[in-house]
């Protein structure tokens, strides 16, 4: 889950890290009365996408008034296909130098990395090799003060900015490790006169640590309807462009089959993996949803292992019985409790396939002719 | 010979009494693997398809020798029992759990890897030594003993890869699932390097998917090896941002992409397969062809 800049800016704000003055709105006239308050502001549109400065969505006023017509104008408006709920608008601060943090997975060190530039400001991807500093960290031990004065020093940082960006690496961490982050970053981490400030401030939390967040943690939502009671049945679901509804179960052998699909020349309409377990109830429930997006076709292709294909032909039986299937419907049955399955499919006139190729070469054929 | 588990392989599965515990049990116990204890908090004393079950690890050890422990135990429990298995001293470790959170899976492997324990997982389908011992959900009958070693990253893919070779008269020596999440044990580094010591393994299928970099490091490996290395790789019609199923299948910022895993692999001398059922061709051609 992606927080917004102004959620993760308050984690970071309650764990010390400095960050500018300010706060959020949904309405012009609240973002006119802050910028009162406030004098020249920086009003920042709250999406959950990277490049809102350089897709217009950062802006800059002097007075109320137009602050006023800037939140006008982004508030109704979508930045990056994404519609600008809130904006968050913030005393301008002076930018003598800008910096880089993050704190990331590595995945293949299978710890977290600190990542820090002094040539911040812009993507890090950007920034030549040679200006950034990388420090694998122990989870058993985390980010102690040296690691924090270490990472500065090669950063040519000195004195007291050294020592408020040092405390600040440290702070970061404990935040990456409370909330459960997958990415806690701060680009740009910016020199103020004598102050170092989080200018902006994203955080990235793992899905499968939502139960432990800890309290008041705030809660967004970038899932469409269709992905977030797929969620809840515990069934991965990503839509599409296509139109060829596609369930499988293993996430491999479901991206494994939207190839097969484009190969074929067709266009899978989503993906979606049906686990991992999911027992007959849960099964009929995923294909409800795959028939709520007016597929051309349905293609199946179950491969037992923890799932058992039984329980797969008997959600399909009892879907077609209650809510009846308007398209056709082709099934690759194989794996345990897999003859028991395709007889059931077979009492409700579903034949089975037994390879993918064929399946998949006949969904396409299919989506073709309707 | 095989990798990691063998036909003496004494198995323990915590979380034998649960559902799916005591399902896999009984497949387990069918394949032939030597499961000789069960573990589940307070239900001590009782049996799971006649495998004696204890309420805690030390509780079974001092009754019965295990080399390997098998988890199926809910994602917010992984840690405890993952510690738990570690703590007793056991060195084979494998994790079917989905959803465990990252920063439990970076404790877990950074105590592993300090302390000499292989884990494979977490969200696997785990290992499986044909004919010999299976440590996994994968379905019995498909798996033949021979001479061809597997190591992926998804499991039903391998399944359909495993089934293929099975139907062209090509066994497995050993068929390993690393898992599909961003932080997991063993990487195809660690199992392909077995592979390359193992006498019975005479070639190697990598099933590998977006996201991460595990197959372009593994390349820089395939370089070294002597056996021949035919890839199958799952994604390529996948769009950039959207994380597919696995937590690890995502391509960010460019980086994770079908196209780069593909060059690397084909850089370093190992065959992409363009279509899963192509790999039992391309791989009994690639053996042959080593043999002269």
């Amino acid at each position: 889950m992606k927080l917004h800049e102004y959620m993760a800016k308050s984690i970071m704000n309650q764990y010390g890290i400095p960050v500018p003055q300010g706060r959020v709105a949904g309405t012009p006239q609240e973002v006119a009365a802050i910028a009162k308050e406030l004098g020249q502001v920086a009003v920042k549109s709250q999406v959950l996408s990277g490049g809102r400065g350089k897709a217009g969505g950062i802006k800059f006023a002097s007075t109320a008034e137009e602050a006023l017509v800037i939140g006008e104008e982004l508030l109704k408006a979508d930045l990056k296909g994404l519609k600008i709920e809130k904006v968050l608008i913030e005393e301008k601060i002076i930018i003598d130098r800008e910096l880089y943090l993050a704190i990331a997975l590595d995945g293949t060190a299978r710890k977290p990395v600190l990542i820090a530039s002094a040539h911040g400001g812009m993507d890090i991807e950007e920034v030549p090799e040679e200006h950034i500093v990388k420090k694998h960290i122990d989870v058993n031990i985390g980010i102690l003060p040296f690691i924090g004065r270490e990472v500065v020093r090669r950063m040519g940082l000195k004195d007291a900015i050294g020592k408020q960006v040092g405390d600040i690496i440290v702070k970061l961490y404990k935040v990456f490790k409370d909330y459960d982050a997958e990415l806690a970053e701060i680009n740009p981490l910016v020199i103020s006169g004598d102050k170092v400030i989080a200018a902006d401030g994203k955080l990235k939390l793992d899905d499968e640590a939502s139960y432990r967040y800890p309290e008041g943690t705030p809660i967004t939502e970038e899932r469409t309807e269709r992905e977030k009671k797929a969620h809840d049945l515990g069934i991965s679901y990503v839509e599409l462009e296509g139109d060829i509804a596609v369930m499988a179960n293993g996430a491999g052998i479901t991206m494994a089959t939207l190839d097969i699909i484009q190969y074929y020349g067709g266009q899978a309409r989503n993906f979606m993996d049906a686990g991992g377990g999911a027992g007959s109830e849960a099964t009929a429930k995923a294909l409800e949803i795959l028939i709520s997006t007016q597929p051309k076709v349905i293609l199946a292709i179950i491969f037992g292992g923890i799932t058992r294909c039984d329980d797969v032909a008997r959600a399909f039986a009892r879907v077609k019985e209650t809510m009846g299937i308007p398209v056709p419907v082709v099934i690759r049955l194989s794996g345990t409790n897999e003859a028991e399955g395709i007889r059931i499919l077979r009492e409700i006139g579903i034949n089975s396939y037994d390879n993918i190729a064929e399946a998949a070469a006949k969904a396409v054929e299919l989506a073709k002719a309707n | 010979m095989a990798i990691i588990i063998n036909d003496q392989t004494r198995v323990l599965v915590q979380g034998a009494t649960g559902n799916q515990g005591s399902f896999h049990t009984q497949q387990m116990l069918d394949y032939g693997s030597k499961v000789v204890a069960g573990v589940s908090p307070s239900k001590g004393g009782r049996e799971v398809h006649g495998v004696p079950v204890f309420d805690t690890i030390s509780a079974a050890v001092e009754q019965t020798p295990v080399d390997a422990s098998i988890l199926f135990i809910p994602a917010q429990l992984v840690k405890d029992a993952a510690f738990e298995a570690m703590d007793s001293g056991i060195k084979t470790i494998v994790i079917i759990t989905e959803h465990v959170p990252v920063h439990d899976a970076m404790e877990i492997m950074t105590y592993a890897r300090a302390n000499g324990v292989a884990i494979v997982g977490p969200n696997t389908f785990g290992i499986i030594s044909a004919g010999k011992c299976k440590m996994g959900i994968m379905p019995n009958r498909i798996y033949m003993p021979g001479k061809i070693g597997i190591v992926a990253r998804s499991g039903t893919l391998s399944y359909e890869i495993v089934n293929g070779l099975t139907k062209a008269g090509m066994g497995q020596s050993t068929v390993v699932g690393l898992g599909g999440d961003r932080v997991v044990g063993l990487s195809f580094v660690d199992v392909l390097k077995q592979f390359e010591a193992d006498p019975e393994t005479h070639g190697v299928v990598l099933v590998g998917e977006i996201g991460g970099n595990s197959e372009e490091v593994a390349a820089e490996y395939i370089k070294e090896m002597t056996k021949p290395v035919v890839a199958f790789l799952a994604g390529k019609s996948a769009p950039p941002g959207k994380r597919m199923g696995h937590a690890g299948a995502i391509i960010e910022r460019g980086k994770g992409s079908f196209a780069g895993k593909v060059a690397a692999l084909e850089a370093a001398g190992a065959q992409v397969a363009q279509l899963p059922w192509e790999v039992p061709e391309l791989i009994a051609g690639a053996v042959l062809k080593r043999k002269g």
